[in-house]
């Protein structure tokens, strides 16, 4: 990691003094410099309050807050830092699994950034807002000096001393003081700037994501990502249902409505009738094309009968003959059950579409506690998985749930494709 | 007129239904939202026939056509006409497969033949008086399947034709009529059914036997 307000200083070390970058590095020390200040105190104050009610118990509650003090100060400094570097900070801590203060507590107790975090408070608390002060000693006398004519003149006809016993009468007199001034504020811009990058050089140690936060966040990752799939299982069931109880059943009311009002009108030689008649038609192709949107969103008989009925039922509506043995113990995962099916679909389709074939066959059973499910096809083969948006995402749904689809194709056929997904994940 | 118990969850469609059925001269002695309140309405009312909805709170999977069969365990010969808003031949099925075994009338209707309001009233009538009755959207899912070594690849259009009919629970003289042949043709065309489905006549029931080989084979037993 380079330090950016160092590389300006080297690669130009004499336009730097002219650059906006002193007077970055000054603000960045300064608010660094109250800022560590408030830590500090706030920090002294949560320890004394902890250790003080320690007895009580609530005191322990403060100890372990203090522990996680560091928290939120990091993520200010990591917002703070950019006034001088331009290449932001990784927030090393992972996302939460579970919301609320007691489960963020134990989260972030466990994480090593946690503690570097800790000890970059209290450098910065003790460290950064000591050395600070002297910088800002320095700055100042700096300003004071170069500004002693306009003081001198300001003040008139009070008398100002830089050296004891030498008053100085007028502000041409003071001109020496203030080229000593010049030369401090000369001074402080390079020492500012050397200050800073060495503070944004702490930082970066302390504050950054490190490979050991990452490699968490892979596995975190991966969890995140089969609780993505789940969500969106419980998204699409809801939508089914949702669908299911509101306007399925509306419709089917509608039609009913229609059908009575049919009834009433018979033997009456009204022109309503064939209205009637073709809205009642209307609505009824509605329910159909309502219906199978249904089943394409989650079959129901995939959730209370399981992926042999399931798949059963989608042989029966394939254009093409599917011929179907798949043999089951028990009741599978509902995501495997959900991501086995839709493979079927979605290879059935393939099959349908694509491969010229007149016949599919899906075989499927339990081996060593993992699915494995065989879609063959008599066709023309030469499916390539890179080629077809649909093949990889088969894979990828697959995937998620640590199983794999392996595709044979040879020109000429016939096409395989072999599922094997885990059931004990 | 039949005395009704009817269980539908849907508030809209329970109150349809039952305006449906009082219009048309029949008793609806309950009208529940759940399994449980079916159960109780059936021991409460003994109905003539029973009309009940797949999909009941509490779990909104097949609780009412699990009620269903309990109840026909418990009421041999209870006539019961389900209503599904799903054609999955699995459904079917588990009705006929639960029931068939005891006397008494069976029907599975989609929802959208609510509509055709002559027809449900005639189908639970059928079913009311001891016949099968299943939805032709279902029964054409079944003929529809083109698997080789089919048995049901033996049958002429003609004889499929008359086995949906069959399916739906016409009689001979109903069959007749909608394809327009004379009645001694249909049964001609029924015994060749039989005899290409290799059902055997002592079996009871043909026309049921001829529907529920096609229902079981394929679908996997629940």
């Amino acid at each position: 990691m380079t330090v950016a307000v160092w590389e300006a200083m080297r690669r130009r070390p004499l336009r730097f003094a002219l650059s906006a970058w002193p007077l970055r590095s000054w603000a960045f020390l300064l608010s660094g410099t109250v800022l560590g200040f408030v830590v500090l105190l706030l920090f002294a104050a949560l320890l004394l309050v902890g250790v003080g009610l320690s007895v009580v118990g609530i005191g322990l509650v403060i100890l372990m807050a203090s522990a996680v003090f560091g928290v939120p100060v990091a993520a200010l400094e990591r917002r703070r830092l950019r006034l001088v570097e331009p290449d932001h900070l990784l927030d090393p801590h992972g996302s939460l699994p579970g919301t609320g203060a007691l489960p963020w507590l134990r989260t972030r107790l466990r994480e090593r950034a946690t503690w570097r975090e800790l000890a970059y408070t209290l450098i910065l608390g003790v460290v950064f807002t000591a050395t600070g002060i002297g910088f800002i000693a320095l700055l100042g006398l700096s300003v004071i000096l170069a500004a002693t004519p306009v003081i001198v003149w300001a003040i008139a006809p009070d008398t100002v001393m830089l050296v004891p016993g030498q008053p100085i009468s007028d502000p041409v007199a003071a001109l020496p003081g203030s080229a000593t001034g010049l030369f401090g504020l000369l001074v402080s811009a390079y020492a500012g700037g050397l200050l800073a990058g060495a503070q944004v050089r702490i930082a970066q140690f302390l504050l950054s994501a490190r490979d050991e936060d990452l490699s968490s966040r892979v596995i975190e990752l991966t969890r995140s990502r089969a609780r993505l799939v789940d969500a969106f299982e419980a998204e699409r069931r809801r939508i089914e249902r949702d669908l299911h109880d509101g306007a399925q059943q509306q419709l089917v009311a509608l039609t009913m409505t229609l059908g009575l009002a049919e009834l009433e009108l018979r033997g009456q030689d009204s022109t309503a009738a064939p209205l009637i008649a073709r809205a009642r038609t209307e609505a009824r192709q509605a329910l159909g094309q309502l219906r199978s949107l249904v089943r394409g969103i989650h079959p129901q008989v995939l959730t209370d009968h399981g992926l042999p009925a399931a798949v059963a039922e989608l042989a029966l509506r394939n254009p093409i003959p599917v011929t179907v043995d798949i043999d089951l113990p028990d009741r599978l995962p509902s995501a495997v059950e959900a991501t086995a099916y839709f493979t079927v679909t979605e290879a059935l389709t393939n099959a349908s579409k694509h491969s010229g074939a007149d016949e599919v066959a899906v075989v499927g059973g339990l081996t060593d506690d993992k699915l494995v499910l065989l879609i063959t096809d008599n066709g023309h083969g030469g499916a390539d998985p890179a080629a077809g948006a649909g093949l990889q995402g088969l894979a990828d749904r697959v995937a998620i749930l640590k199983g794999r689809l392996i595709v044979t194709s040879p020109v000429g056929g016939p096409t395989q494709l072999r599922v094997e997904v885990p059931c004990s994940a | 007129m039949l005395r009704v118990v009817l269980a539908e969850d849907a508030v809209l469609l329970r109150a349809g239904l039952v305006e449906l059925l009082s219009r048309t001269g029949h008793e609806v002695t309950a009208a529940v939202g759940d399994a449980e309140e079916l159960a109780r309405a059936v021991d409460a009312d003994r109905p003539d026939v029973v009309i009940t909805d797949v999909r009941m709170p509490p779990g909104f999977r097949d609780e009412g056509l699990k009620a269903a069969l309990e109840l026909r365990g418990r009421y041999p010969g209870l006539p019961v006409l389900v209503l599904s808003q799903y054609v999955a031949t699995a459904y079917a099925t588990q009705l006929l497969s639960g029931g068939s075994s005891a006397e008494g009338g069976l029907g599975y209707l989609l929802k959208d033949r609510v509509g055709e309001v002559a027809d449900f009233l005639d189908a639970l009538d059928r079913v009311a008086c001891g016949q099968t009755v299943i939805d032709p959207e279902v029964v054409r899912v079944l003929l529809q399947q083109r698997t080789a070594d089919e048995p049901l690849q033996r049958l002429t259009p003609r004889e499929r034709e008359v086995l949906a009919l069959m399916a739906e629970g016409l009689n001979n003289q109903a069959v007749a009529q909608r394809l327009t042949i004379t009645e001694a043709s249909v049964v001609k065309h029924s015994s060749n059914i039989f005899m290409k489905l290799e059902l055997d006549p002592a079996e009871g029931n043909r026309r049921v036997l001829a529907v529920l080989a096609h229902l079981r084979r394929e679908t996997p037993p629940s």
